[in-house]
């Protein structure tokens, strides 16, 4: 039987770039906290927001595992409010996570605020891997992924480091054995566009979602196999099985 | 000695708890954290004859104190959801309700008949949803329509048969007198609200159908008087619907005439939601010295 939300205790809430935050809690688990690509759902609130927010695990050391989200409305702001020590309730972990089992060169790319489960599988990885990161101006977490992979590729929207444009200007998909990315859904649909036919391409998918654990049919997406939930059956799919224009 | 079981249409519920159709799957995804027997019964998903991929474009959207959804229906179809979901559900000792939807008439009888040759507890008839371009609502809102669609799926029936109904309904009490009158052993009230929401952004609707079902905590005084008018004007077993977050909400809907209830936007809030509710029923009556829910039901 698996447990509901659990309260936890909140370890660090701490702004790293305008509007980005890096959040530590302290869990306690007799199981796996979660694997790359998984996430749980967060509240610190009651019935308002109605909804839970769900987040992509960063990091795991310890007990402690990170997230990273983006203030974008009412429930990630109230977020941005809490302070260490204080409660937050999460359930998870949930989903289905990267497949690990992989060799040769690997292409992680991620646009935007799909970087944190891209962090979390570059140290889980166990082979070479090329980190392609495209922001729109702050740079974060570059120093702290640099130590799991062989090189690092940075655009900005403006310009300020790396090279100026999107990530996907710079991908070159013919280097690499298999191919992993999260971010915005036009992103990820052009690196499966360049990978074609050649190589495996792994898309993380993100979705309104309301239950987080496969009741709601809320998150539902379009596959080559049918429906299925970004949640339950996701978030990661084969990238040629999912219609993006959907 | 607390006793919430409840009889309706001669099939006994543990407690007067209810999973609502389209919130709780077909069990399997809450049997991961509570065991799902505890329920009084459980609505499964919208049936309809023919598997449905359901809707497009966004499908869940937050408001204040409510959740909109345009799920459109997405379900396996009825011989998939016989062959492949119904032997689970039966496994359980818990009542399984099959909500049942269609476009035609003829769809729903269809339907109904294949279920007469299963183990289901109970038919649930829903002429209320609003996410669906044919069918659906529009059965729903006139008494007339509606007293048709019951009366043509009575004719067949052989399950004890409950009428979900709209709050769109031109009048509710008419309505849920004409479908008692068409051969509803309950009735189940009420479905979500048509409502709308716009991005400004964008400057169009937010769903691709425009308006989609709005439910939650915001809705539950309207449903509750509807639930209260609907259950002083007939006289079979009311299931009301609306809103119920915890287990002070379903005393009120039992003190508003209501037999029993059905819990939706909770099970997405909170997993255990039903259990949790079903756990606080039982304090609350024992600590009120209240040993059937007969002594509250209608005092309102």
């Amino acid at each position: 039987m698996k447990e509901g939300y659990r309260e936890v205790d909140i370890s660090s809430n701490t702004e790293i770039a305008k509007d980005i935050f890096e959040l530590k809690v302290q869990l306690e688990s007799n199981d796996s906290l979660g694997d790359p690509g998984q996430f749980y759902m967060f509240r610190s609130w009651d019935f308002d927001p109605l909804l839970s927010r769900p987040f992509s695990i960063c990091n795991i050391e310890g007990n402690v595992v990170t997230f990273l989200y983006k203030i974008v409305g009412r429930g990630t702001n109230y977020l941005s409010k809490l302070k260490p020590k204080d409660k937050l309730k999460v359930l998870g972990p949930l989903g289905n996570g990267f497949n690990l089992n992989v060799n040769g060169k690997a292409a992680l790319i991620s646009g935007g605020i799909g970087i944190p489960p891209m962090i979390y599988l570059a140290k889980k990885l166990s082979t070479e891997i090329y980190f392609y990161a495209g922001f729109t101006n702050e740079v974060y977490y570059m120093d702290y992924v640099q130590k799991y992979v062989n090189k690092i590729y940075i655009t900005t929207e403006d310009g300020s480091t790396g090279q100026k444009g999107f990530i996907t200007d710079i991908f070159r998909p013919e280097k690499y054995d298999v191919v992993f990315t999260c971010g915005p859904s036009p992103m990820m649909k052009k690196v499966v566009e360049k990978c074609e036919n050649m190589i495996p391409v792994f898309v993380s998918m993100e979705s309104i979602m309301a239950c987080g654990m496969g009741a709601c049919l809320g998150c539902s997406i379009k596959t080559k196999s049918g429906m299925k939930r970004v949640c339950k059956e996701g978030p990661v799919f084969e990238g040629r099985e999912v219609f993006f224009d959907d | 000695m607390i006793d919430t079981k409840v009889k309706i249409a001669g099939v006994e519920f543990k407690n007067p708890v209810i999973a609502a159709s389209g919130t709780f799957g077909f069990g399997r995804e809450f049997l991961e954290y509570f065991p799902i027997s505890k329920l009084g019964g459980l609505s499964t998903k919208g049936l309809t004859l023919r598997e449905r991929e359901g809707n497009k474009g966004v499908r869940i959207h937050e408001t204040i104190g409510g959740i909109m959804n345009s799920i459109g229906l997405q379900n396996p179809g009825i011989d998939a959801f016989i062959v492949e979901e119904l032997p689970f559900l039966n496994s359980q000792d818990t009542v399984i309700i099959a909500n049942v939807s269609g476009n035609t008439i003829e769809e729903y009888v269809i339907s109904v008949e294949k279920l007469n040759q299963t183990e289901i507890d109970m038919i649930e008839l829903n002429i209320s949803c609003p996410n669906v371009k044919e069918g659906g609502i529009s059965f729903g809102t006139k008494a007339e329509i509606a007293s048709n669609v019951v009366t043509q799926v009575r004719k067949v029936c052989q399950k004890p048969l409950i009428v979900k109904l709209s709050p769109s309904a031109e009048n509710i009490v008419e309505m849920a007198e004409s479908c008692v009158e068409a051969g509803a052993d309950a009735l189940s009230l009420v479905n979500t609200f048509p409502a709308l929401a716009i991005d400004i952004s964008k400057k169009k609707a937010i769903f691709d159908n425009i308006t989609a079902g709005l439910s939650g905590p915001c809705i539950k005084p309207i449903a509750l008087r509807m639930v209260y008018e609907v259950s002083k004007a007939v006289d079979v077993p009311v299931i009301g619907i609306g809103g119920i977050m915890d287990y002070r909400d379903v005393i009120e809907y039992i003190m508003a005439g209501a037999w029993a209830v059905q819990v939706g936007t909770a099970n997405f809030i909170n997993p255990n939601a039903c259990a949790e509710i079903i756990e606080g029923i039982e304090e609350y009556l024992q600590k009120e010295g209240i040993s059937t829910l007969e002594e509250i039901r209608g005092i309102i």
